[in-house]
Parts: structure tokens; sequence; C-alpha cells
């Protein structure tokens, strides 16, 4: 077998270990699944009347700001599996088992592959059961299936992004805890970005950073995919800002993994 | 003149290991050589630099300066070939404690690439071998201290290294399972693997090893066959009880003074434990016919070496011999 064939032959035993964790121990999964859900639910049945109205003037209905919310949601998940992400990996490098692997000859990156493929798994399931849920409390996109199907590879992207630079951010965690901490901001990025208001609607300064951070291009090419309005340049600044996180976050933990381990 | 025609290359061979974390240095220039088919044992107390040898012989970190070759290989430039050789057995159990025995199993020959049909028969049978079976199907995490440290050994079995590293193999282990694991090592080397092993047990490098190294303060302070080390301590001698001040006294008489009393009504003889000096002691005895109450040999164990030899200001090496 070539290098390849063994990096590849290597993730995949990896994934499949993952993936038992994940399936013997459901309750974190369940719990990255569920905070997008109550965040959902609230947005449409506590806040939906009042912010429905403030953007699409008193006539809109609830129904409407659920249309509107839905992709901040959907990125919500994304970000909240990410900080699981973070500390699975901050986790794992605490077992014994990592040693083992590290004295024996197989590809050294398919450690971190088996976390980063488990997790985007783990991931599009969670944004699967979301999308359900909001159909089910009045989500209705107007998407092609070519529309869907652009809405799935962008999210599979964004996921493969934020996995790659948590997967760094539990490498670089002295401990757990630092793990569970350090990726929070990305679950408040939606919020700062036009997830769950306009960005016209904020003073200068944070308008300014909703603009220009990566939440806010890829929401309004969900919405554009969805909903059928404009999209311009924001799918390929998502996908500039997808690639450049997924490089970014893989050279930063291989260089991390690869570091002498602390004793 | 003769010459050696083949030399087959030690299996490990390290000259000049030096490592430091930060301001502390943890070796300080070690040699080592272990031929192929031995057991070479690590001794030393906690904090000696046992552990960061095994780490750096076996990959997991760089040394700071020394060359290092094992199975023929050179380790900083090929440690992928190094890797492929050796088996590791950590002091902190190298397994997955979520999955099974079986599955950990399974774990390591997928990543040995030895194909799911031989990994599967290869880990029934080791299960089998480390009695492990009833247990095979559970959850690692509800294994015992011992059946998790067999587990660990059997994966590191996996692959049939020719080279295995064991780092306090026993250590929390109860003496059965101590037993146990050391008729599994006694296997491996009578299948001609090499072992290097750390231990803070005397007993248990004098029971495996064919050469000990005593490890202080980052140095080696000494290092030979268990019989040599315990030759570089005195302490060997027959201590013998009696009745009454009497009997010790013309014992002492007898024994041309070459005995010193020890406390109360003991006499410490020097001796070398040897059968025939031992009799000439008796007939001595028997011959002034002097009644001995109770007689006590005393050889000196890997124990008086441990604590000659390691210990606050006692870094200078001593030779063999």
């Amino acid at each position: 077998m070539s290098t390849l064939s063994y990096t590849v032959a290597d993730s995949a035993t990896m994934l499949r270990r993952n993936l038992k964790h994940m399936q013997r121990y459901p309750s974190v999964t369940l719990m990255l699944i569920g905070l997008p859900i109550v965040m959902l639910l609230l947005f449409v049945y506590v806040f939906g009347g009042a912010l429905g109205a403030g953007i699409d003037g008193p006539t809109a209905s609830r129904g409407d700001y659920v249309n509107y919310v839905v992709p901040g949601i959907v990125l919500l998940a994304i970000a909240s599996s990410a900080q699981g992400t973070s500390i699975a990996v901050a986790m794992d490098m605490t077992e014994g088992i990592i040693a083992r692997f590290r004295t024996m000859s197989i590809a050294r990156v398919s450690v971190l592959t088996g976390h980063v493929i488990g997790s985007v798994i783990q991931t599009m399931v969670g944004i699967v059961v979301v999308l359900g849920v909001a159909l089910l409390v009045g989500f209705r996109p107007n998407a092609s299936l070519a529309e869907w199907m652009a809405a799935l590879g962008i999210l599979a992207l964004l996921a493969l992004g934020f996995t790659w630079l948590t997967v760094a951010l539990g490498l670089v965690s002295p401990s757990v805890e630092a793990a569970s901490n350090l990726p929070m901001p990305l679950i408040l990025l939606p919020f700062f970005g036009s997830g769950f208001v306009p960005t016209d609607s904020m003073p200068v300064g944070i308008r300014w950073f909703a603009e220009y951070q990566p939440f806010t291009p890829a929401i309004e090419t969900l919405r554009g995919l969805w909903l059928g309005t404009p999209i311009g340049n924001n799918a390929i600044i998502t996908i500039a800002w997808c690639a450049a996180l997924t490089v970014g976050g893989y050279l930063w933990a291989r260089r991390l993994y690869n570091r002498d381990p602390a004793h | 003149m003769t010459t050696t025609t083949t030399t087959t290359p030690p299996a490990i061979a390290a000259t000049g290991l030096r490592k430091a974390f930060g301001d502390h240095v943890v070796l300080d220039g070690i040699d080592l050589t272990v031929p192929e088919g031995t057991v070479f044992a690590l001794l030393g107390p906690n904090g000696a630099g046992k552990t960061t040898i095994v780490h750096i012989l076996s990959t997991l970190i760089t040394t700071d300066a020394g060359d290092i070759r094992i199975a023929g290989h050179d380790l900083a430039a090929d440690p992928d070939r190094v890797r492929s050789a050796i088996g590791v057995t950590g002091q902190f159990s190298a397994v997955d404690n979520l999955l099974t025995g079986t599955e950990n199993l399974t774990l390591m020959s997928d990543l040995r690439h030895l194909g799911k049909a031989a990994g599967r028969r290869l880990a029934a049978e080791l299960l089998e071998r480390f009695d492990l079976v009833d247990a095979a199907s559970k959850p690692v995490s509800t294994y015992s201290g011992g059946m998790k440290r067999r587990l660990d050994l059997a994966m590191t079995l996996v692959g049939d290294p020719r080279i295995i590293f064991l780092d306090e193999p026993t250590t929390g282990l109860d003496p059965r399972s101590r037993r146990t694991m050391w008729d599994i090592i006694r296997d491996l080397v009578a299948d001609g693997v090499t072992i290097l092993l750390t231990t803070q047990y005397l007993d248990e490098a004098d029971e495996l090893a064919d050469r000990i190294a005593v490890l202080d303060g980052g140095r080696f302070v000494a290092d030979g066959t268990p019989e040599e080390l315990k030759r570089l301590v005195p302490g060997g001698h027959v201590q013998l009880r009696f009745a009454d001040p009497r009997g010790l006294a013309s014992a002492a008489h007898a024994l041309d003074g070459q005995g010193h009393t020890a406390t109360g009504l003991t006499l410490q003889v020097p001796s070398d434990g040897s059968l025939r000096g031992l009799k000439r002691l008796l007939d001595r005895l028997d011959d002034e016919s002097i009644e001995v109450e109770e007689l006590t040999v005393h050889t000196p164990d890997l124990d008086d070496v441990f604590f000659a030899l390691t210990g606050p200001n006692k870094n200078e090496r001593v030779e063999t011999r």
C-alpha cells in the first residue's frame, strides 16, 4: 500500500473509533443538537412576534420571522457542534491510548482526521434534525432541489472549516475546561451578525464587525438559497472563509499534534 | 587471531542521551546497549528519569542530545521504521476505555494493517492467552486494574513487535496479577523478544532481568547483572541466636572473634552464603558443643544495592568488579 492509502485506511479506522464513542455515549450529541433547537423555539415563540414586526413591518407574522431566523440557528448548530469537537479532542488527548498511537507506525494525522470526519457527520445529522424541527414550526423555504444541495454543501464546508479550527483549539487547550471555554465566542458569532436581526439596525462599530465576520456571508448565502433573497458575492466570500478555516485549522492542528506531548 | 564475522546489531543502542524540561535536567548522559533477546531493567526511585528514557526510546518525545539506534534503525532519521519494530506498554494504561476488549484489539490490528479476518483471529487468540475471554465484549471502563494491564500488553503484542518497552508493568497490581505478568514476560523472552522494562521493585528486576541499570538523578549509578550488583554491597552474613549469654560468649570465643554481637543474644558472622562456608561454621560450633537456638542466612539483595547507591549525595558512579 502507498502512503496515501495507509493514511486513508488509518483515518477510516480512527473514524470508526470516534463513531463508536458517539454511538455509545449519545448524551453529548443530544446536548449539542438540543441547544440550537431550544434557541429556535425561543426565538420563534418568545421573541418572534416582536422581532418579526420590527424587521418586516407591523403586518409581518411570526411565520415570516421563522424564515428569517433559521439560517442563523443552523449556524448556531455548527458552532455548538464545534465546541463539542474541541471538548472531545481535549478529552481524548488525556487518554493513554493517544500515547500508544504516537508510538505506532501509523499515519499521524489520522487521529485528527478521524475526529474531524466524525464531527462533520455528527454536525450534519444535527443540522438535519434542526431543519426538521424548523419545518414543523413553520419554516417555508422555496428552494429547488439544486438549491437544497448547494445549501447542504455550503453547510458541510462550514462544518469542515470550523471543526478543523476547533480540533486545533482542543489541542492547544491545557485542560478539558479550557477546551470547553475557548470556542465559546463561536456560539456568539451568529448573534453578532445577520442571524437574528439585520445588521443595518446595529450601531456602526458592531455593524462593521458583523458585516466582515464569516457567519454573515454564510447566513446571507443560505437565506438566498432557501428563500430567494439576493446572494451577490456572499457565496464566494463564504467559500473563501471555509477554505481559509480548513487549511489554517489543519496546519495549526497538525503542528500542535506533532509537538512533544506534555508529560 | 580470531575475528567476529557476523555481528547482529544490538536491539537497542543509545549513547549520550540528554533531556531537560526547562531548567530541570532529567537525563544527564545515558548510554545503554541491549542485546537482542535479553531483558534490560531500569531500576530507580520515582523521578530518576526511567519513564523519560522509555518515552525517548519509544519515539514519544525527542531527545535533546545523543544517538539512538533501535533494531538497527536510526531513531532520529527514521522514526517510522523504529515504530514498526517496537511495542510499548506505558505506565498509564493505553487502552480505549469506551471500547470493549475485542474492539481495542481489532483497533490495533486495523492500525497494523493485518486484514479483517486475521485481526479477528488474533484478537480471539490474545483474549484467550491473557485470560480475558469472559470480559471480551464488555467496555474496558468496567475492567479491574490487572485486567486493563493484561489487555494493554495484549494490544502491544498485536503485530508481533520484536522489541518491547514496559514502563512499570506491575505497579499497582496485586501479588497474583504480578506473578501472571511475570510469566507472560518470561514467555515473551522465550520467544526471543527483547525487553526493556522499568521498575521500582528490586525483586522484579532480580526475577526478570539479564542486566540491570540503577538510575538516580538522571545518570546510571551502577549497571551489571543482578549478581554483579549484589557483589557491590557488603552485607552477607549468618545470624546466630543463643539461649543465654554463656552460649554467646563461648561461640564468640570459638569463632576467634570473627563474629560481632548484633543485639542481645545474637551474633553476626560474615558469610558468602555458600554451603561449604556454612558447614565449616556449623562444624566449628558442633566441635565445641555450643547450642544454637536459631540460625538465619542473610544474602545481600537488591534492596541493599538500591539503598546503598541511590538517594541524596549518592550520585557517584560505582564500577562493577
